[in-house]
């Protein structure tokens, strides 16, 4: 090998290694960036007007607890819906399925993860908002309630394929161990496969919810825009405003660098470590299951 | 005899309320998919003619059509192709071929997890920090483009180090006994096997990048331009914006024109879906190994 070509080696092998690490320096990147705009809000906002109930920007009141509630609202609400739907639908393929109903299915999926929000918020608002308003007998059709559905809707996809890809890593012996046992295919899914598959179907979940958490223009624009806090069952069915639509509706008309602009980089500082939180779950709780599945099979 | 089988029998019709549920279930989750698509099919397609396609709004966006937001999306996915395919798929050639088992691996393996799943509108703030005011791009393809970069990357990486672990060991093994150099082996051997895993991979971070609205809200997009755009640090529009703004912005707008630039975005996005089906198809139907 002559030492031209060596050069060229060790110079293409540095920049795929340098690549390689783009992304621990993307994430440090959007932090220091993110603390950058968002901390100093905490220096002219004290935290006790932060952590308060009234978010009236005009006014300089900037408690961030109503659309934390609102966001908590909508996604619990919305993981809720999407679950059974997804959870379901994975086991459906996965374990029940003839192969040609499988090779339909799963395109299907796949075009709703493909569908861009702002769609499914423009269909919330020309369809679902004037349904519901008729169907449930509300005021407004822009509700928590409508915009849960449609989180929900769009959670599913990640659930399904991720449940999946766990159901479908259960060895095949298991299954077979347990219908020769005597079991029906329905007692072996529930009682052998699902079981096996739970730290998965766990990932899945957690997924779901950074998915519905992290969703801002659909919410946006079904859920009526109202800062107020949720209070009871009720609001369910009332206009709520979540962190990440506040951000998207309010910072193209805030100055730069005014408290108001500094404030809605804190909610992207708390957004972040909503999402960090949830993928750290969801890492480590697969993590575990591949640990564990090493261990049985050496 | 009977009394032998009841319990049986029990579970049996046990299991066919089960089966029939999931099923039940699974429908509930699929007919409401194709029923949106087919709705704004056929609301939109009314809307569709050649000057809807080739002309500038006109009429506070009431009348004529939409050009310069399917010019914006095509720029704005363009842009993000040129920075983060090269990056992307570098990244997933290190970690597949070349990352050891050890705590940095498993700090970029952590890094991308997170990458992945960072809220769009956080992306936006960011783009907004970094690039529009801190390396002074503006408002611009530019700095929108970067900011989607970003965001796709970890799609990319993944599925690029999917394909490439997909590749047999025996492929590098014999590259490697005939006196290849480890590049030559991934440049010659490996990246051509993994190639339509690699496709896919990226028209999928594309088109959700295609769709995406919140990160380039307050990164590049506008909300009207009367001419295309002549330069990448001209901000401009698209369609996924400009849907949002004629459903939420603008009063009296017509149905019609709304529906259609639903389906229009709806065919660029779901269009590259299909692309990356048929290739990642045709590859498992061809593959050798």
């Amino acid at each position: 090998m002559g030492p031209k070509k060596q050069i060229g080696n060790v110079m293409i092998t540095s920049i795929i290694k340098i690549c390689g690490y783009s992304s621990i320096l993307f994430v440090g990147l959007i932090l220091v960036f993110l603390l950058k705009e968002g901390l100093p809000a905490l220096k002219d906002v004290p935290l006790t007007s932060i952590f308060n109930v009234r978010w009236y920007p005009i006014e300089g009141y900037f408690g961030i607890l109503p659309l934390v509630f609102g966001t908590l609202l909508v996604t619990i609400s919305a993981t809720l819906i999407a679950l059974p739907f997804g959870i379901g639908t994975a086991i459906y393929i996965s374990e029940i399925a003839p192969r040609w109903i499988k090779e339909i299915l799963k395109p299907i999926v796949e075009i709703l993860a493909g569908i861009p929000s702002v769609v499914l918020g423009f269909i919330g608002i020309l369809v679902i908002v004037p349904f519901f308003r008729k169907f449930l007998d509300l005021p407004t059709g822009l509700t928590a309630f409508t915009g849960a559905v449609l989180l929900g809707l769009i959670a599913i996809p990640t659930i399904v394929s991720v449940a999946e890809d766990a159901l479908n890593t259960v060895p095949p012996g298991y299954r077979q161990a347990g219908l020769a046992l005597g079991a029906t295919r329905w007692q072996t899914i529930w009682g052998v496969t699902v079981p096996s598959a739970k730290t998965g179907i766990l990932t899945a979940i957690m997924l779901g919810i950074g998915r519905a958490l992290g969703e801002t223009m659909a919410v946006m624009m079904v859920t009526g825009n109202a800062p107020v806090m949720p209070s009871g069952l009720n609001a369910l069915f009332e206009p709520v405003r979540t962190m990440t639509a506040t951000i998207a509706s309010e910072m193209g008309e805030v100055a730069t660098g005014s408290q108001h602009y500094q404030v809605l980089f804190l909610i992207g500082i708390f957004l972040f470590l909503f999402s960090l939180v949830i993928n750290i779950i969801a890492s480590a709780v697969s993590t575990k299951q591949r640990k564990r599945a090493e261990r049985i099979l050496s | 005899m009977s009394s032998l089988n009841e319990p049986r029998r029990k579970t049996k019709i046990i299991e066919s309320l089960g089966f029939t549920l999931l099923r039940l279930i699974t429908l509930i989750t699929v007919i409401p998919i194709l029923g949106l698509v087919a709705y704004i099919i056929l609301k939109g397609a009314p809307a569709f003619s050649w000057q809807f396609l080739t002309a500038a709004p006109t009429d506070g966006m009431r009348e004529g059509g939409i050009l310069p937001a399917i010019i914006g999306t095509l720029y704005l996915t363009l842009g993000t192709a040129l920075f983060s395919v090269p990056l992307g798929v570098a990244a997933g050639i290190y970690i597949a071929e070349y990352a050891q088992d050890n705590r940095w691996t498993r700090l970029i393996r952590i890094a991308i997890i997170n990458l992945a799943g960072i809220p769009s509108v956080v992306y936006g703030l960011f783009g907004l920090g970094l690039f529009v005011l801190f390396l002074k791009f503006g408002t611009s393809i530019l700095s929108a483009s970067l900011t989607l970069s970003i965001m796709t990357l970890p799609v990319i990486i993944s599925t690029t180090e999917e394909a490439l672990r997909s590749v047999p060991n025996s492929f590098r093994v014999v590259s490697t006994s005939l006196g290849a150099t480890r590049w030559q082996t991934i440049w010659k051997v490996i990246l051509p096997q993994g190639l339509p895993g690699i496709i896919t991979g990226v028209i999928l971070g594309l088109e959700r990048a295609a769709g995406e609205t919140a990160p380039i809200l307050f990164t590049g997009a506008t909300f009207f331009l009367p001419e295309l755009p002549k330069s990448i640090m001209d901000s401009t529009m698209a369609l996924p914006y400009h849907i949002f703004v004629i459903s939420t912005q603008v009063p009296g707008m017509p149905i019609k024109i709304q529906y259609g630039t639903v389906l229009v975005l709806l065919i660029f996005v779901l269009g590259m879906n299909l692309v990356a089906t048929i290739i990642r198809s045709r590859a498992r139907a061809k593959r050798q190994w």
